[in-house]
């Protein structure tokens, strides 16, 4: 009897172990740098840490996939490597030798990252599952492009500026017309704009431009 | 066709001078010269761009102030002084600077769009944007830098080729609006709103330069970049590219041929010491080029070392092995980094996985000349460096603010060049200047259009190298031979001689006569003949190229040279062709050509009464 039990389990876990293999399709890599986050606080990666991980992950698939049951027993592990990095698999709780679809693996992960990146005190960059790129922060945009507001005030300045020369050259125009009507009466003149202020009579004429 | 006789005069020799020095100094001082410098022996370059500023810039320069202050007029008025014939001459100065008018101030609309992102933290090309589902950086981005990204596409938003058009581009427009309009204020009534705006456009490009030097020269590696600048390599003197290059860069850094100066002369009375300003005017421009290129590369050796040393903080690299590998953290470290990977190399699997990893090697030399001029200095290079700086921000609007005056000074020569031909030519004459300045603003932007589109980068890299060149070289050489033999040197003595009170000695008699046209001349027969004779390409930006991230080069499509040939051919040919209009309508129609007084002592010297 013992030996059939024995058997049983042996062969089960060698059926998962073929389930599990590094390259598997419906697989992830996952890889650790705990030394390069912790540093001196750095913990040791063994059995037990293991075991926190495929507890995270099933948790992870119970809460965010279809609901079942997963358990520890359904996150298979191999290949690990003193780097620290090793894959998975997980099979489903109804049938022990069916993959849960890589997708649905994925989205569970995904949605339970920073749950498993504080489990293990690590962030997105040091607790790397190869193929699951991190949601990143969006970054804060304005409603307004900054841009737009700097452009609305230099072009405010530039039309106020542009206005105030126009009418002021225009009211010039018409005071001096009216001024030369008075005092010549019908004095044309030349009105080429360069001229409007300068006038030939009033400007004195030095032989050097001085500084 | 002089102007009517009552003139516009400076206000004060100030506004004169500071507006030759604005109009001289331009962005070509600081985004092209510190190139050049560098790449033609660096210390070495300073004796061919002396020697040719003495034999060809100061000459030049000297001729376009004296018959501008003599014949009173700008340079439509001044040739059809000398005589009718060559009227063409001042035809094409106008035409040039319609053209080279149009796409300098989109380069200022590209400053203004900078000017107006620079007014945020962080800067919005220090990062790259992330894409739809926010799972990672935009590819084109992250192949490339953000810098990068941030000038082509979204700046730019450049399509992939010339025949692309891709459509005008809003923000673009917007800019482009902005950069004429601040253009059309300053502009309004010609020299008596230039003459007050650059007291500011013309020196404050001074104190922004000091500014950055002291800046630069407390970061780390600004002494490295100085001496890349400036290690001088004798042996490119024997090369004639250098010389070339000298000589075209002094040409077009005075912005002579352009009928810029010969206006901006015309409103000096008539005694004005022309000499004394044109060696003045040269010399600050020399030295404005050596200062400003001592800036740029202050910067640049810093950009430079921090690339370098994050390139040799190896953490990267470690990583990449450690992962590679599979190794325990720890085993490959910054100390035994070289050991490790010589190792893993040494074996059949691990050389090619190495291979494989794309590890970076480090070299401060290429750090140093990439990519250094024109708009790639500007917009990548120098961007880059100030987002590496604290208080990026005002490092970012100093920088182009700086550029924005020095661009906008060169644009009122520009546009004083087209507007008093105009009103030379009397083709509006009772319209005021203000409308007249107004109709030339609104018809270039208009144009100016076509660089908003989505191929407006490489329709202006197409205005930049043939609008400019080849007819400024032709109106340079027939003005000096203009002035030189059709006028008479012996006349142009007796005028100088009235003006500043003595003949200008036999060094200048020597460079109008012989040699400055014979440089010239030189410079566009090799420049001419090196275009003709080569396939044209320009280079362009394209995502799914296989060598992207560096630039794609192609070659120009069959119409392109078309516009080529109208853009360098129709100012040139003006020339001759006026001339044998004039021929015609003597001949055919047997009127006598109403020859115009030549401006010689006697007729003038009732305008002035010499004290």
């Amino acid at each position: 009897m013992l030996w059939k039990v024995l058997l049983l389990l042996g062969l089960s876990s060698a059926w998962a172990q073929k389930l599990c293999s590094p390259g598997a399709s419906d697989g992830y890599k996952v890889r650790l740098s705990i030394n390069s986050a912790l540093g001196d606080q750095a913990y040791v990666w063994n059995e037990n840490e293991m075991f926190l991980f495929r507890a995270t992950l099933a948790f992870a698939m119970r809460t965010y996939s279809d609901g079942q049951e997963y358990d520890v027993a359904n996150v298979v592990v191999c290949d690990e490597t003193p780097r620290v990095s090793f894959w998975f698999v997980v099979t489903s709780p109804l049938d022990a030798s069916l993959l849960v679809d890589k997708r649905r693996v994925e989205e569970a992960v995904r949605k339970s990252r920073s749950r498993i990146n504080s489990a293990f005190l690590l962030t997105d960059d040091t607790l790397e599952f190869i193929g699951i790129p991190p949601t990143l922060e969006a970054p804060v945009a304005p409603d307004t492009p900054p841009w737009l507001i700097a452009f609305g005030v230099v072009m405010g300045g530039v039309g106020a500026g542009i206005v105030v020369l126009l009418v002021s050259s225009v009211v010039q125009k018409i005071r001096k017309k009216r001024d030369g009507e008075e005092e010549t009466g019908g004095k044309t003149e030349n009105e080429a704009a360069s001229d409007a202020i300068y006038n030939m009579s009033f400007s004195d004429d030095e032989p050097v431009t001085q500084m | 066709r002089q102007r009517d006789q009552s003139p516009l005069k400076w206000g004060s020799k100030t506004q004169y001078l500071l507006t030759c020095v604005g109009f001289c100094v331009g962005l070509g001082n600081v985004w092209r010269f510190p190139y050049l410098c560098q790449s033609h022996g660096g210390g070495a370059f300073m004796i061919p761009f002396i020697i040719l500023l003495v034999f060809e810039g100061v000459p030049l320069l000297y001729l376009e102030f004296a018959i501008g202050q003599r014949l009173r007029s700008g340079s439509v008025g001044v040739w059809s002084s000398i005589h009718p014939y060559m009227t063409g001459v001042g035809i094409a100065s106008m035409t040039v600077s319609f053209f080279v008018g149009m796409y300098y101030n989109t380069i200022l609309a590209w400053v203004m769009w900078y000017f107006l992102n620079s007014f945020q933290s962080p800067l919005p090309w220090s990062q790259c944007p992330l894409n739809d589902n926010l799972t990672d950086l935009v590819s084109e981005c992250k192949r490339s830098s953000p810098v990068d990204y941030f000038w082509y596409r979204e700046t730019l938003n450049t399509s992939t080729s010339i025949e692309e058009s891709g459509g005008l581009q809003w923000w673009m427009v917007l800019c482009l609006a902005a950069a004429w309009s601040v253009l059309y204020l300053c502009c309004i009534r010609g020299i008596e709103t230039t003459g007050k705006v650059v007291y500011i456009t013309s020196t404050l490009p001074y104190v922004v330069l000091t500014i950055f030097l002291i800046r630069g020269l407390t970061l780390k590696g600004s002494v490295e970049g100085i001496k890349f600048l400036f290690t001088p390599d004798l042996n490119e003197l024997l090369n004639p590219s250098t010389w070339l290059d000298a000589g075209a860069q002094v040409f077009y850094s005075f912005s002579l041929g352009v009928g810029g100066l010969i206006s901006f002369s015309s409103y000096n009375p008539v005694h004005n010491n022309c000499e004394q300003d044109a060696i003045i005017i040269a010399i600050i421009n020399g030295f404005t080029s050596i200062f400003a290129a001592t800036v740029i590369y202050t910067i640049i050796g810093f950009r430079a070392t921090k690339q370098f040393d994050d390139c040799l903080n190896e953490y990267v690299n470690i990583l990449m092995l450690l992962n590679a590998f599979d190794l325990v953290e720890g085993t490959v470290t910054e100390i035994n980094y070289d050991e490790m990977l010589q190792n893993l190399n040494s074996t059949i699997s691990g050389s090619e996985v190495i291979q494989g990893l794309d590890l970076s090697t480090c070299n401060l030399r290429t750090f140093l000349s990439d990519g250094v001029e024109g708009t790639g200095l500007a917009f990548i290079v120098f961007t880059e460096a100030i987002t590496k700086m604290p208080i990026s921000p005002l490092w970012s609007v100093l920088f182009f603010v700086m550029l924005f005056c020095l661009g906008l000074s060169t644009m009122f020569g520009a546009i004083e060049g087209v507007v008093v031909a105009i009103q030379d030519f009397k083709i509006f004459p009772t319209w005021p200047k203000e409308v007249i300045s107004g109709i030339v603003c609104l018809s270039s932007f208009l144009i100016a259009l076509i660089f908003s589109l989505g191929s407006g980068n490489y329709w202006l890299a197409l205005f930049d190298s043939y609008a400019g060149s080849i007819p400024l070289l032709i109106i340079a050489f027939c003005e000096m031979v203009g002035v030189a033999y059709v006028y008479g040197i012996e006349r142009f003595n007796k005028d100088i001689e009235f003006m500043i009170g003595h003949k200008p000695n036999i060094f200048w008699q020597a460079m109008w006569r012989v040699i400055s046209p014979l440089i010239v001349l030189v410079i566009f027969l090799i420049y001419f003949v090196n275009e003709v004779s080569s396939t044209l390409t320009y280079i362009t930006w394209n995502p799914s190229s296989e060598n992207f991230p560096v630039l794609e080069i192609l070659p120009y499509p069959n119409w392109v040279y078309i516009i080529i040939l109208l853009l360098a051919g129709l100012p040139s040919l003006a020339i001759p062709g006026f001339a044998l209009y004039k021929v015609l309508q003597k001949c055919c129609c047997k009127k006598t050509i109403k020859k115009l007084e030549l401006n010689t002592v006697s007729a003038n010297v009732n305008m002035y009464d010499t004290k």
